[in-house]
């Protein structure tokens, strides 16, 4: 097994430490130039303002109620829009009865859900589970039932050929030929859910990193703003790493190079 | 499950897998009358019309023509892949209703799982016919094939001549009566198809399924078959079969040898005149 470090090669390793030298650099000089903490604090504000936020712990409990928002709506949005692509993929009169609400659904962005998201489900953990599922569950659909459509028939042919009946057919070949398409629904889902995680805090919710930008802009805390937007940008990339690794190992080994 | 598997259950454990209860004859192919059209934009396409065609139980028989003659018709119509517009079409006097067990497929391509490893690839069959002890069964198989080093490596990782081995070895771990092969050398190398041809000889000599090969290549259809089935093309049909008596085993040798030389010309005058055909359909 190789990590993703090991792949770097240490000109990599340079040119990657280069970048972000010289993106602190030009943001400490802009902070010093702008001279105003409320409109740009300097990196080491927002470094102190993140240890701050580690000790008292409410770091935690904000990074803690927005992962669960995320996971919980990506599994349900997983659970739904996985089954229901591949059967419409399977039942050609399932998939003519539901294709023109998927069409119509689809192109509705997961911030416009917010309004009847709080009058279906109020403020707090509900409507955020509401919106990161709807934010996930188009590209897991999308991808999943192009996925459905993905088997070759040479494949099926052999299969039969060996003796195969409808549940070998379903379990051992359409469900892997559509794998590849699910794991890569399933990377875009998660990032989706994460960004709409956020913009749900922002308005429906009292908790969460979302929450917890909105409310240090009221207090013009803008360090912990900042600290609040870096952490997002950390654990989304942290995120996506994971779920490439699980694809890579469980879902789609045979694709590892 | 069917008389077959119920058969070879008890011998799937043993060490050779060419070590079977005898089939009693098993494999005869009929066809009567058959005919297949396709409907297409401009009209109707008539792949096969009026053939007839009877291949011995054993016999290894070749489907030779250039492109358009139906032979991969032919062959998918055997295979169950596709039903024939009118007359009827048999193995051991029992309709064909689908691809099933009694007829192993060999593919040109694409024809390995991807997601299993090269040996759950030859395990499939015998575990979907619940036979004794599949990954044994597999093993004995790679092993037929000369790749009991490769069982964990994926299928992608092979090269093509080390992909159609195992896609044989998986066809016939189901000891088919039948084994369909549909330009399975095609695309490969020439020294890799001569050496492939070599081996599948010595493979169906230990096994006397019958064999029916597709090819577009006059040498490999001498070197391998009994009887060389010379297409016809608009329409797609039988035009002339060749007996080729050759003495076996076969040496690749054989092909520098007066007989084997008059073969070609003969089959190669044949094709050349359904070519013709087709490039100038008003003569």
């Amino acid at each position: 097994m190789q990590s993703i470090a090991a792949r770097l090669s240490p000109e990599k390793w340079l040119w990657t430490i280069a970048g972000i030298t010289g993106f602190l650099a030009v943001w400490t000089l802009a902070s010093a130039r702008i001279g105003n903490p409320v409109l740009l604090p300097d990196p080491a504000a927002v470094v102190s303002g993140f240890f701050s936020l580690l000790n008292d712990g409410t770091l935690w409990t904000d990074v803690r109620a927005s992962m669960k928002r995320v996971l919980g709506g990506f599994a349900i949005a997983s659970l739904i829009a996985v089954p229901l692509a591949l059967a419409m993929a399977f039942s050609r009169r399932l998939g003519m009865l539901l294709n023109p609400l998927v069409i119509f659904l689809r192109p509705i962005p997961p911030i416009a859900w917010i309004p009847i998201a709080i009058l279906w489900f109020g403020i707090g953990d509900p409507p955020s589970y509401f919106i990161t599922a709807v934010a996930a569950f188009f590209p897991i659909f999308i991808n999943s039932y192009a996925g459905g459509h993905a088997v070759q028939p040479e494949h099926l042919h052999a299969a039969r050929s060996l003796g195969a009946g409808p549940r070998a057919l379903f379990l051992r070949i359409y469900l892997p030929s559509a794998m590849p398409m699910i794991a890569t629904g399933l990377r875009i889902g998660l990032g989706q859910s994460w960004m709409a995680v956020v913009t749900a805090e922002l308005i429906a919710a009292h908790s969460g990193l979302g929450y917890m930008i909105q409310a240090n802009r009221l207090a013009l805390e803008t360090g912990l703003v900042l600290v609040g937007m870096c952490v997002i940008g950390i654990l989304g990339a942290l995120m996506s790493v994971v779920l490439e690794l699980f694809e890579r190992k469980v879902l789609v080994p045979w694709k590892a190079r | 499950m069917s008389r077959l598997a119920l058969a070879w259950s008890r011998s799937s454990s043993a060490t050779d897998p060419a070590r079977r209860p005898a089939r009693a004859g098993l494999g005869r192919i009929d066809g009567r009358d058959v005919a297949m059209r396709f409907a297409t934009k401009t009209g109707e396409n008539v792949a096969l019309e009026k053939l007839d065609i009877s291949i011995a139980p054993g016999e290894f028989l070749a489907l030779l023509g250039p492109s358009g003659c139906g032979k991969s018709t032919l062959l998918n119509l055997i295979a169950g892949i596709l039903k024939p517009t009118s007359g009827s079409l048999t193995i051991d006097d029992k309709p064909i209703t689908g691809p099933n067990p009694g007829c192993g497929i060999v593919f040109q391509h694409h024809s390995l799982f991807p997601w299993m490893s090269v040996l759950e690839n030859v395990a499939f069959g015998p575990r979907m016919l619940r036979h004794g002890d599949p990954l044994g069964t597999a093993r004995s198989f790679l092993a037929l094939v000369g790749l009991e080093k490769h069982e964990k490596a994926w299928p992608a990782s092979l090269s093509g001549g080390m992909q159609q081995r195992v896609g044989i070895a998986r066809a016939l771990a189901t000891y088919p009566p039948v084994l369909l092969m549909d330009e399975p050398f095609g695309a490969l190398d020439a020294q890799t198809r001569s050496i492939m041809q070599d081996e599948l000889l010595k493979i169906w000599s230990k096994f006397n399924t019958t064999v029916v090969f597709v090819t577009h290549d006059i040498e490999e259809a001498i070197f391998l078959a009994d009887r060389v089935v010379v297409m016809k093309t608009l329409p797609g049909g039988v035009k002339r079969d060749v007996l080729i008596e050759l003495p076996r085993p076969r040496d690749p040798a054989v092909i520098k040898s007066e007989a084997f030389n008059r073969y070609r010309s003969e089959i190669f005058e044949l094709i050349r005149e359904e070519t013709l055909k087709v490039f100038r359909p008003s003569s």
